[in-house]
């Protein structure tokens, strides 16, 4: 049974602001899930390699430049945005 | 016939013939969706200005060219997780609630320069984490063939639309069976494409190594149609592959060899279900195929057990970036706001614009990634992937298809499953061990228990999505 500290611990890893209620309730809902995954454990897999895609491809990657927009997509893009100032995106203080 | 009832060919044919317009066929589905949506709730924008005005263009263009492509004048639906610009793309959550769609997707890209008309969005279990669009932020959709029911999920809003001829087709996302599900809760075509086959470029990540594009049709031609139109390589996914311009071979069902995996008629299939699914096999038999019984381990529960361990860990990352500063809902707008600082942007942000359901699978993909659990479980769960995929590919060296019943019921209750995740995530028994291994899989409608509609799921190797288009196809000869 996953313990409440655990499951406060990991709302505050994904950013989740969870009143007690939610907390409560997941920490029942996840434990029952991760019993499920019990049935696993009986898989071998020593000396099996992990996946990550199931179609091997080869692996690209573009070269690292800018490519520019248009100003109609940049300021689309800036709309979007909740907060923002001059075309710039506004956030509250990190330091 | 209705309008609305007509396949892609016949109104291909019907437009060049001059039997009707764009314009006019547009606008019987227009008046079709406004009379009878609200007993279905499928859609969650109808875009009907887009739909008219591209409509009317492509009248004059018919009347101007002699040849025009297949999906010329043919409207459609789009699954709210697809961008389509400057159309409204809430992804059935509260968080993008009132977000506009800078650019369109490539599908719809292609899908535009064919000249297909977009009716509207459809709608979803939000951010597709669901199996019968009971999650959706907004309103559940309602299955066609009877409304207590679900439409399955996530993409019901669009199995729902095609069912009930609100549009000719249209585009769902399927992660694990959120194609196949809801066509065959829905009694239509769903067609899931080989990992990598159309670009994601536009869809709203999920999951990044499962995610795939794929139509949801009223017959298997369609489909075909369809998936041609929007499969290919992309340079803006670098998942995505190129794939062959599929040719109309002639696949005999004289020797077929049909697989048919004995782990997915065990304990929990309804005995309707396996008996129609089981004669639906039968009937290929007799036209000449040869079944064969075959095993797939770990192709059930532990399929089930080892996706559930795989998306919400690559969901905790890919929503991430719902953090109420890009776009979407923040906290920082609300009126009420106590925010002091960025944590808290973060905090209430997500806290208030994110469902019950993406909350736990956050949740369950930040344990799963976690120090101390990753090799138990994450890592864990990729081991048991490679040994997925691996027994697929030693069954299909020895059969041709393998076919299995889309869903072990026919579609159930709303409400029913909504309160017990598990049992929801149950309903996709036999979607997971396809997905992890990325094959192309087809659900068509095999029979009816009662009036519910069942699928038959008919899976090939990868980028064999003709020969499992050309053998489905060949059901409603049989």
């Amino acid at each position: 049974m996953i313990t409440k500290k655990e499951v406060e611990h990991l709302a505050k890893l994904a950013r989740l602001g969870l009143t007690q209620k939610e907390i409560n309730k997941i920490q029942k809902e996840l434990s029952l899930i991760l019993d499920y995954f019990n049935s696993l454990k009986e898989v071998k897999t020593e000396d099996i390699e992990p996946t990550s895609h199931p179609i091997l491809t080869k692996s690209f990657l573009r070269k690292d430049e800018i490519s520019s927009q248009p100003p109609e997509t940049i300021q689309k893009l800036i709309e979007l945005t909740p907060q923002k100032e001059n075309g710039y995106i506004k956030v509250k203080s990190i330091l | 016939m209705g309008l609305h009832e007509l396949t892609i060919t016949q109104i291909h044919r019907g437009l060049i013939k001059g039997e009707f317009s764009a314009l006019e066929l547009t606008q019987a589905f227009l008046d079709r969706i406004e009379k009878l949506d609200k007993k279905i709730s499928a859609f969650l924008t109808v875009t009907k200005n887009l739909a008219l005005s591209q409509a009317k263009k492509i009248d004059e263009i018919i009347s101007r060219e002699e040849k025009i492509p297949i999906l010329t004048g043919i409207p459609f639906a789009v699954k709210d997780i697809i961008l389509v610009e400057n159309v409204k793309c809430t992804a059935g959550s509260k968080i993008l609630e009132n977000y506009i769609a800078p650019y369109d997707a490539t599908c719809i890209k292609k899908l535009k320069s064919q000249g297909a008309i977009i009716l509207g969005k459809t709608n979803l279990d939000e951010f597709a984490m669901g199996s019968s669009t009971e999650h959706s932020a907004f309103f559940p959709t309602r299955n066609p063939h009877d409304n207590t029911r679900v439409p399955g999920g996530s993409s019901g809003g669009s199995a729902a639309a095609v069912a009930t001829n609100f549009c000719s087709f249209a585009l769902g996302s399927d992660t694990c069976g959120s194609i196949r599900q809801p066509a065959a809760f829905c009694g239509v075509v769903g067609l899931k494409p080989t990992y990598g086959a159309v670009s994601r470029y536009g869809l709203i990540a999920m999951a990044s190594s499962l995610d795939q594009i794929g139509p949801i049709t009223k017959t298997v031609e369609d489909a075909k149609i369809v998936f041609e139109a929007i499969s290919g390589k992309d340079p803006l996914d670098s998942t995505s592959i190129e794939t062959l311009k599929l040719q109309t071979t002639n696949y005999k069902l004289q020797n077929l060899r049909i697989g048919v995996p004995k782990e997915y008629f065990t304990k929990g299939i309804d005995p309707e279900v396996e008996k129609i699914v089981r004669s639906a096999i039968k009937k290929y038999e007799i036209a000449g195929a040869k079944i064969e019984e075959i095993s797939l381990p770990y192709s059930t529960h532990h399929s089930l057990a080892t996706y559930y361990l795989i998306m919400p860990s690559e969901v905790s990352a890919n929503l991430a970036r719902y953090d109420g500063i890009k776009y979407g809902f923040s906290t920082v707008d609300s009126r009420q706001s106590t925010v002091e600082n960025l944590l808290d942007v973060y905090l209430k942000s997500r806290g208030e614009g994110l469902g019950p359901e993406v909350k736990r699978r956050i949740m369950l993909g930040t344990y799963a990634l976690s120090a101390g659990y990753y090799d138990a479980y994450y890592l864990k769960a990729q081991k048991v992937r490679t040994l997925i995929i691996q027994n697929f590919k030693k069954a299909l060296e020895k059969v041709d298809v393998i076919m299995t019943p889309t869903t072990p019921t026919p579609a159930f209750k709303l409400g029913e499953k909504i309160t017990d995740p598990l049992l929801m995530y149950l309903s996709d028994i036999y979607m997971a061990a396809v997905s992890l291994a990325g094959l192309p899989a087809i659900s068509i409608p095999c029979g009816k228990v009662e009036n519910l509609p069942i699928g038959l799921q008919i899976i090939g190797k990868p980028f064999e999505e003709e020969k499992i288009l050309t053998i489905a196809d060949l059901f409603k000869k049989l």
